[in-house]
């Protein structure tokens, strides 16, 4: 019986070619905006360590003056001071803890006459790559007695690898960053979780490219590494010397392996917000612990102008949809006669709303292929354009099923009204005007 | 025209023509959202800078070895610069207008205030206010013996000597008016810090911040006499003639490389760049409202053209009828566009109303200001324009059909 419903429907299709590709075509440019939309909508809004995300968290307090807090309203700072930091480390209350701020570092190619270029840097301690699943091609990364001694050790990113080194084992070899030499620990695979959740709030880009040297904190400091971004709550009169100037530079990552750890957590970073008070180092109470999700929803890492596509993409589905249940109608409206004659020989309701179903159905699978190669051409000016995220923005394979479930539903949404209309036709008016 | 027996033939078609009427009520609330966007990304992209941009040009460089006095680095550097034929003027800074990197600070008018007054960058240089092209309306410029090392300033705030402190200050005319609304600026004092008093000396007419993204505090700037000496962040700004940028561009990294054959330029562009790159996300982001507009009509076009053929073929006997009973060809096409720009009318009517909802939504959701209401009829005209567009096709082959039909029996 599909066979056959396939086969009128195919037929009726083809009887108005014009009408057919309108609807066709107007489908697929709506589903073509919807599909490149979400695609690059989902890509930002996307979990950087989805294996991992749902045990990291993101501690913070607040050592603002007491001028402007409001109880209850005012959110904690985002970034930490070195003293917090460190606290926080020691204090070793989390399964892993890392403390990091990102930074610039001049790399000195080996060879000769070569210019230096400046690389993005991750300043941060050992824990850093076991917590966030880094992936290490050769060696492996440093131990927590070097984040103490200060030791001149560095894990080079794989890219950063391949231009200095042409892909070798670089481990135990030296590479001269701002004037110093340092020793290679480790070599990693290619790692650039997107959105870069930990470059927030540290004056660092959401998204792209990954980093190109990682060194311990302590170290990059003593060369006289600075942070990206640097936030200060009181007078400074050495900036310099920015482990005890009161600004705020890092940020604190720690992981907590169920709730109970994380209920314990929050007590005990009250308790430390209450203990700072009464040294009189904070006046504020306030303090926080996000998930990574939770983090980046705070940050509002998603462009607005992102959202502002998606939406405006959703609207010209809309529109897309309604112009064809118009078409649909028209078409099956002029058909009445045939109708007519069909219910007559004894095709029921049933049957006459399955076969513009079906008429629907195949308009919509066209304008799902159609839309694909549409969408396909949105992502590659996506890509063209100058946005931090553009080269990421390809279709994968959910988003390509995906388009055929969008397809189908509006196709089967937008043939509802004319297949209904078309079966409750009295057969008799229709025959008799014929 | 008479347009009861229009409506009269409208009320048979119910179904059909809502779905007309939606349809373009949809695309008008769309239209004049997008239209109103375009509009508040264009007038954000032509956002005033205050300098001569295109004589200006950007050049950076990173040393291999950190020199061992910056300062008499820049001042080798500068007067390397200088020499340059076309070369006009040349000036350090530690940042640039529309460059996005930005040092700021926030300033009090009494030092003893527990809350910022406003939140002000501060460019670091000398010779800007020549090289910039920017004017001075009233004060004096910086004067080389008001600048301080930043080293020495530091050591300053550290030890509080305010000898080695900068005293003066530029500001520009918004921030001056914003501070002491329709007094005299000049003489007056700001605060950076409690221990850095900065005296207005000079006004200059316009000077946009480097991170100018919320029009209201772009032009909330200062120039403080500080002088940053020679490191990668730095940069040198290069006053010429439009018409020789680019040979003075080409000569000037000549020069650099001579002085120095070690260091890389890690920066160099004309200021036109600089203002491309600080606004190419609303420039894309105004294309694509442009291309989502253009598909928009087209669909609701396609739609119209498709409806009205339809009706069109569904009339033909009555048509053949009306002109058998006298109505010429003008009247049969009069009908059709008449019919068309009644649903187009009320399905404007709806899409205004929807537009203000959605521009309700956006400015809760985006911090979008109200949708002004001249951007109402440029929705409704272009959307009676496409649909009289759209119509006319069907409308002419309507107007085509002989009176003969009438005698046809189908």
């Amino acid at each position: 019986m599909f066979a056959y419903y396939l086969d009128l429907a195919l037929r009726s299709l083809r009887r108005n070619k014009v009408l057919t590709t309108l609807m066709v075509l107007a489908l697929a440019l709506g589903i073509g905006a919807t599909i490149t939309t979400l695609t690059v909508l989902r890509l930002l809004s996307g979990d950087p360590l989805p294996q991992k995300s749902a045990q990291l968290f993101y501690p913070q307090l607040d050592p603002n003056e007491k001028d402007g807090y409001i109880a209850g309203q005012t959110e904690p700072a985002p970034t930490m001071t070195y003293v917090d930091a460190m606290n926080l480390l020691h204090a070793h209350r989390a399964t892993r803890q890392v403390a990091m701020a990102l930074s610039q570092a001049k790399v000195l190619p080996q060879q000769g006459g070569d210019h230096p270029f400046f690389s993005d840097a991750v300043m941060t301690t050992a824990d850093f790559f076991a917590m966030f699943d880094a992936p290490f091609q050769y060696g492996n990364g440093w131990a927590a007695a070097d984040d103490d001694s200060g030791a001149q050790l560095v894990v080079i990113a794989g890219f950063l690898n391949d231009k200095l080194f042409g892909g070798a084992n670089s481990v135990g070899k030296t590479i001269r960053l701002n004037d110093r030499d340092f020793r290679i620990v480790g070599v990693l695979k290619p790692w650039a979780p997107q959105p870069r959740f930990y470059a927030q709030d540290l004056g660092g880009r959401s998204y792209g490219d990954g980093d190109a040297v990682f060194l311990p904190l302590r170290t990059a400091r003593a060369v006289d590494m600075g942070p990206q971004d640097t936030e200060c709550y009181a007078a400074v009169t050495d900036i310099k010397h920015l482990e005890t100037a009161p600004c705020m530079w890092l940020g604190v990552w720690v992981e907590l392996v169920d709730d109970a750890a994380v209920a314990g957590y929050k007590s005990f970073l009250s308790s430390y917000a209450q203990q700072q008070i009464a040294q009189g180092r904070f006046q504020r109470p306030e303090t926080a612990l996000l998930d990574l999700m939770g983090w980046l929803r705070d940050q509002q890492v998603v462009p607005d102008d992102v959202r502002l596509q998606a939406g405006l993409a959703f609207g010209f589905l809309l529109i897309c949809v309604v112009n064809t249940v118009g078409l649909l109608l028209a078409k099956c409206l002029r058909r009445s006669q045939e109708i007519g004659v069909r219910r007559a020989l004894g095709a029921t309701r049933r049957e006459i709303f399955t076969q513009f179903m079906v008429e629907a159905a195949i308009v919509g699978m066209a304008g799902g292929v159609l839309g694909l190669l549409f969408a396909e051409l949105g992502l590659l000016g996506i890509r063209h354009q100058p946005a931090e995220y553009a080269s990421l923005a390809h279709l994968d394979l959910g988003m390509f099923l995906f388009t055929f479930v969008v397809a189908l539903g509006a196709s089967l949404i937008a043939g509802i009204l004319p297949a209904w209309r078309a079966c409750v036709l009295a057969p008799a008016p229709q025959l008799k005007a014929a | 025209m008479d347009i009861l027996p229009i409506l009269s033939t409208l009320r048979r078609h119910k179904l059909t023509s809502w779905l007309l009427i939606l349809e373009i009520a949809l695309t008008c609330a769309i239209v004049c959202n997008a239209v109103f966007l375009i509009g508040q990304r264009l007038q954000r992209m032509d956002m005033p800078s205050g300098v001569a941009e295109h004589e200006l040009l950007q050049i950076q460089v990173a040393d291999v070895t950190a020199p061992s006095n910056p300062y008499a680095r820049m001042a080798e550097d500068v007067a390397v610069l200088r020499q340059v034929p076309g070369v006009i003027s040349v000036a350090s800074s530690n940042q640039v207008p529309f460059g996005t990197s930005s040092s700021n600070g926030n300033i009090r008018l009494d030092p003893a205030q527990p809350e910022r007054t406003l939140f002000a960058t501060t460019y670091f240089g000398e010779n800007l206010v020549q090289t910039l092209g920017t004017r001075l309306v009233s004060g004096r410029d910086l004067k080389p013996d008001d600048f301080v090392d930043v080293e020495t300033a530091m050591k300053g705030l550290g030890n509080g000597d305010s000898k080695s402190l900068p005293h003066v200050t530029l500001i520009t005319r918004t921030l001056a008016e914003r501070l002491w609304p329709g007094q005299n600026p000049l003489g007056r004092v700001i605060y950076l810090t409690p221990v850095v008093g900065l005296r207005v000396v000079g006004v200059v007419d316009s000077l946009v911040r480097p991170n100018a993204y919320d029009k209201a505090k772009a032009q909330y700037t200062m120039v403080v006499p500080i002088r940053m000496g020679a490191n990668k962040d730095q940069s040198y700004l290069i006053r010429t003639r439009p018409e020789d940028r680019a040979s003075v561009m080409a000569a000037v990294l000549v020069a650099l490389k001579k002085a120095d054959p070690q260091r890389g330029v890690t920066t160099k562009r004309s200021f036109d760049d600089v203002r491309r790159k600080f606004f190419q996300d609303d420039r894309a982001m105004a294309g694509m409202l442009v291309g989502v507009i253009a598909a928009l009509l087209i669909v609701t076009a396609l739609g119209i053209v498709g409806l009205a053929s339809f009706w069109v073929a569904q009339r033909r006997r009555t048509i053949g009828v009306r002109r058998a009973l006298g109505a010429t060809r003008r009247d049969i096409l009069n009908y059709f566009q008449t019919e068309n720009f009644l649903l187009a009318t009320i399905g404007i009517a709806l899409g205004m109303l929807l537009a203000y909802g959605i521009n309700l939504f956006l400015m809760l959701h985006y911090e979008l200001p109200r949708l002004p209401a001249v951007y109402f009829p440029v929705g409704a005209i272009s959307l009676w324009l496409i649909g009289q567009l759209a119509v006319l096709g069907p409308a002419l082959r309507a107007a085509a059909v002989p009176p003969v039909v009438a005698t046809r029996s189908v």
